[in-house]
């Protein structure tokens, strides 16, 4: 089992204007830890995403991934809110677009695995949503990257299609020990996936809660699910 | 699938071959409604086209006019892909150059085409060089407008995956810029077909468009017709020949295309 790599964010001021987003924000993710940043809409969970992945260096302060700045750290693992394919390329070729030396027996067993036996040569606007989100995550585990980081993932589609999804996060990321980082504004998503929940809220934005989720992914039933959600709403409203 | 073709596609060509016999009966029967030897029926232009064609008049011309078409055309795209390109990615620039564009893009083609000749005399050199002047601003803004237009989200794609720049090129740019090279290239080509040859009547040792202005000296319309029947026919075939079946390969993934 891969493990996943070991994340520190440490945010000493990111501002927009003259409006500071982050004023001291800090929080560590050990290797192979599911952690969940949940808040409202607009609170600047995306943001803080984009500078880990290293689209937005423009911060100061540090992001270590095991020990490197984003830009000198592998490739992560990124899924937008939005499945972003190429609509040129089949879904192997957007695989290969993302890691030209992919083999292509590698990128159809990435496929399978997401649940894609038979859409390869299928492009984007062949494929329902759900199968272009499969896409975007097999893309994501295309690079072999120890930290995935998902940016509100289940947002815009249908309830089941987005338990499918999350099913499919969870199994991918238990069998890989991956590092895993999800923004998201619903806290089922969090009770269902995390290991762990940073809720943050404000401007400049703060950690308003850090909670470790004790029972095993594997092992949370609707109950337990609920439960969390409760909880994660109170922390969100108070 | 690119590539094949289905039979709404076939139908819609059948359709497409079946207008221009159309256009050919309707010819037909004003030429019969008219009795004139100014208006004459498309069975004496296709009969002139052949005797022209055995004379050897037609197929040099044709071939003198083509090839200055071609690289007058392949001089312009690559100069508007050029330029539109930059002043696409920097707004500078664009701001800099952009009332040059604007100015090559509304400034009458005979003005661009007598300046040249008189400043290079009636040589191959000016006539390609007007029709370049001519083209290749449309070209570069119909580019510039496919460089604003790329997709930040892909951008933001490549950039978080670190796609190399090559490849950034030829997998994320060029098919957003496919649609936009396309529509230039065939406004910009039957642009470039009717300059060439009213530049060829104005100054030039041979082509379609010389052979016209001759043709014209004498009032003879089943010469002007039987010239203009055979570049039509050309046109037709590069249209279906080259530029329909690139716009297919390159375009196939548009939902529209398909």
């Amino acid at each position: 089992m891969a493990t996943g790599a070991k994340l520190i964010a440490d945010i000493k001021e990111k501002s927009f204007g003259e409006e500071a987003l982050f004023d001291g924000l800090r929080f560590e993710v050990p290797a192979g830890q599911v952690v969940a940043l949940i808040g409202p809409s607009g609170v600047g969970k995306s943001t803080l995403l984009r500078m880990i992945g290293g689209i937005d260096p423009d911060y100061e302060g540090d992001i270590l991934i095991d020990d490197l700045v984003p830009a000198d750290a592998e490739v992560p693992g990124f899924v937008f809110q939005d499945p972003r394919l190429l609509p040129w390329e089949t879904a192997l070729g957007n695989l290969l677009a993302v890691k030209p030396d992919l083999a292509d027996d590698e990128g159809r067993q990435l496929l399978v695995n997401v649940g894609l036996d038979a859409a390869e040569n299928l492009r984007p606007g062949e494929l329902s949503g759900g199968m272009q989100r499969r896409v975007a995550l097999a893309r994501a585990l295309a690079v072999s990257s120890r930290l995935l980081l998902l940016d509100e993932p289940f947002v815009s589609i249908d309830r089941k299609l987005a338990r499918e999804l999350q099913a499919l996060v969870a199994s991918v990321v238990d069998r890989l020990g991956l590092t895993v980082l999800l923004v998201t504004h619903d806290p089922y998503d969090a009770a269902v996936l995390a290991d762990r929940v940073i809720t943050l809220r404000g401007r400049p934005v703060r950690v308003v809660d850090d909670m470790a989720l004790d029972t095993p992914r594997a092992a949370r039933n609707a109950d337990h699910v609920a439960a969390i959600v409760s909880e994660l709403d109170r922390g969100m409203r108070e | 699938m690119a590539g094949s073709r289905t039979p709404k596609r076939q139908g819609k060509i059948g359709l497409e071959w079946f207008s221009i016999l159309l256009l050919l009966a309707l010819w037909q029967v004003i030429s019969m409604l008219v009795q004139h030897r100014l208006f004459p029926s498309p069975i004496v232009v296709f009969i002139e086209v052949y005797d022209l064609a055995r004379e050897g008049l037609l197929f040099p011309d044709l071939a003198k006019t083509l090839s200055r078409a071609a690289a007058a055309f392949v001089v312009a795209m690559v100069a508007g892909i050029v330029i539109g390109s930059v002043l696409g990615r920097f707004r500078s620039l664009d701001g800099l150059f952009g009332n040059w564009v604007l100015i090559g893009l509304n400034i009458p083609a005979i003005v661009v085409a007598i300046t040249f000749y008189i400043w290079f005399g009636l040589t191959e050199f000016a006539l390609i060089i007007a029709v370049v002047v001519n083209k290749a601003p449309l070209v570069s803004v119909a580019m510039r407008e496919g460089v604003r237009d790329l997709d930040y989200g892909l951008s933001e794609l490549a950039h978080v995956y670190r796609v190399s720049f090559w490849q950034r090129v030829q997998k994320f740019i060029v098919p957003q810029l496919m649609p936009y090279v396309l529509t230039a290239a065939r406004t910009g080509l039957s642009l470039i077909w009717k300059i060439v040859l009213v530049f060829e009547v104005l100054g030039s040792d041979g082509g379609v468009g010389f052979r016209i202005g001759l043709f014209f000296q004498h009032f003879d319309m089943k010469g002007i017709l039987a010239y203009t029947v055979a570049f039509m026919a050309v046109v037709i075939l590069f249209e279906y020949g080259v530029l329909r079946r690139l716009e297919h390969r390159v375009l196939g993934w548009r939902p529209a295309q398909s």
